[in-house]
């Protein structure tokens, strides 16, 4: 039976991670590929590099990172951050990483999806949507827009491109199905309003994408424990939870979180 | 040293599996010329892209690699690579395969979320087939991917997985083995089903 994926997610810049990870065992906490090797033997399904480096100058320096990556771990990978063209793709594929995600590129030119999709193959094309809740009192207020009601009121998603930094006024959920549309193979959901919070993924919106659309959903943003990630899986009917910070800090090993989640039914890979 | 042959067909990560062959003890070169395939021990199809175009690439070396398979040089099929030795495919149209499996490349059912994309677990019928030597049943590898193999032939099928219905994971028929999941990307597992080919390779 197909598992559910704990991805670990590591943020980069200029070849070194970023957010302080700290790791007694590891002579080298800050060197991406030290970091991937420790959590392949911890039973992490996947890894994911989230390149912030600011420079597109300095792509170099990630390659050399995916290269040294692919030597090192005999697990899947995928590479985010800053990719804009098909030549970007060919150097990160090339380099040794099995997907490459794209947020920005992908909203400024759909196109992108459906030429790297066709070249590359949709499995290594992961879509990358920042969502953020725009709260609204009545759904008159937000025309074309998907209104769902959550805890917190009725809301509808917009998408952040630039690491956050700016709105787009697009429905999310339509936006993740036109990805699709266009070829994306997986869909990675991160959520601005959760992120960094430890209170739990935004299920709702997961719980909806996962009825909309037919490929596999990544979740990401949120988790502070175990049941939040199983609640990811479960209610919000993820195919996969990505977190940072939770195992970074050593608060949850990776094996701890695939326990949990096997002693609650969920088939993960021990 | 076993020396293999990856046969570079298109675009992709053939890096990872170059790099996992060498990890278990064999001398790997990357290569889409006759001379690099027929100086080699044994042949890697690797599985990047989509059949169509994989297909194209390959026109003028697929006669050269059948060849080799005739003269009973072994050869691995990884994702993509084992569904190009099938009769036909119906991925893009209908295509003719390499015919050295019996059968068509069919789309998943739906109902299941498409690609297949993960760790999913080996039924193994065949425990004595060399390639899953010391493989116990039930293991977990790595598969992407949105078509499988329909085989005619089940005594091509080494073992099965299910994923909307049981399809066959990994095959052989004589010196040709082949794989739907990836093996170098399969952790330990993964390297020890490349260790049996590359045993299967000196035998």
């Amino acid at each position: 039976m197909l598992t559910k994926r704990i991805i670990p997610c590591l943020d980069m810049m200029d070849g070194r991670v970023v957010k302080g990870v700290r790791f007694k065992e590891l002579k080298d906490a800050g060197d991406p590929v030290e970091l991937a090797s420790h959590y392949c033997e911890q039973g992490a399904d996947e890894i994911v590099f989230l390149d912030v480096t600011a420079s597109h100058e300095k792509r170099n320096i990630l390659i050399d990172v995916v290269e040294r990556t692919a030597d090192a771990i005999f697990i899947p990978f995928t590479v985010g951050g800053g990719i804009r063209s098909l030549e970007d793709i060919h150097s990160i594929l090339c380099g040794g990483a099995d997907k490459i995600s794209m947020n920005t590129a992908a909203v400024k030119n759909p196109e992108v999806i459906r030429e790297s999709s066709r070249i590359f193959g949709s499995q290594c094309i992961v879509s990358s949507i920042d969502v953020k809740r725009v709260y609204v009192t009545d759904e008159s207020e937000a025309p074309g827009k998907t209104v769902l009601e959550t805890a917190r009121g009725r809301c509808w998603w917009s998408i952040h491109i630039y690491g956050g930094r700016e709105k787009v006024d697009m429905d999310a959920m339509k936006w993740a199905e036109r990805v699709v549309e266009l070829g994306a193979g997986e869909i990675l959901v991160s959520s601005l309003d959760f992120d960094g919070t430890k209170q739990g993924y935004d299920l709702v919106f997961l719980s909806e994408l996962s009825e909309r659309v037919s490929v596999p959903i990544i979740a990401s943003s949120g988790a502070g424990t175990p049941n939040h990630i199983l609640d990811a899986l479960t209610i919000g009917k993820a195919d996969a939870a990505l977190a940072a910070s939770i195992f970074h800090y050593g608060t949850y090993t990776i094996k701890e979180v695939k326990e949990y989640l096997a002693e609650h039914n969920v088939t993960v890979r021990l | 040293m076993v020396k293999i042959a990856i046969v570079d067909y298109g675009i992709g990560n053939l890096r990872s599996i170059k790099t996992s062959l060498e990890a278990v003890g064999s001398e790997s070169i990357i290569t889409s010329e006759r001379d690099g395939i027929v100086n080699a021990d044994a042949i890697v199809l690797p599985g990047v892209g989509a059949f169509e175009g994989a297909l194209k690439n390959l026109e003028t070396i697929s006669d050269i690699i059948l060849d080799q398979v005739e003269e009973s040089k072994p050869l691995l099929g990884i994702c993509l690579g084992l569904q190009l030795l099938f009769t036909a495919s119906t991925e893009g149209g209908s295509h003719m395969g390499l015919d050295i499996f019996k059968g068509k490349v069919v789309k998943l059912p739906f109902g299941v979320k498409i690609p297949h994309v993960g760790w999913n677990t080996l039924k193994i019928l065949k425990p004595d087939n060399p390639l899953v030597r010391e493989v116990p049943n039930e293991s977990y590898v790595y598969f992407v991917h949105s078509y499988y193999g329909a085989a005619k032939c089940e005594e091509d099928v080494i073992s099965k997985t299910h994923y909307g219905l049981d399809f066959p994971s990994a095959l052989s028929s004589n010196n040709v083995l082949a794989t739907q999941f990836h093996p170098e990307k399969s952790g330990e597992i993964g390297l020890q089903i490349l260790k049996n080919f590359v045993e299967f390779v000196k035998s």
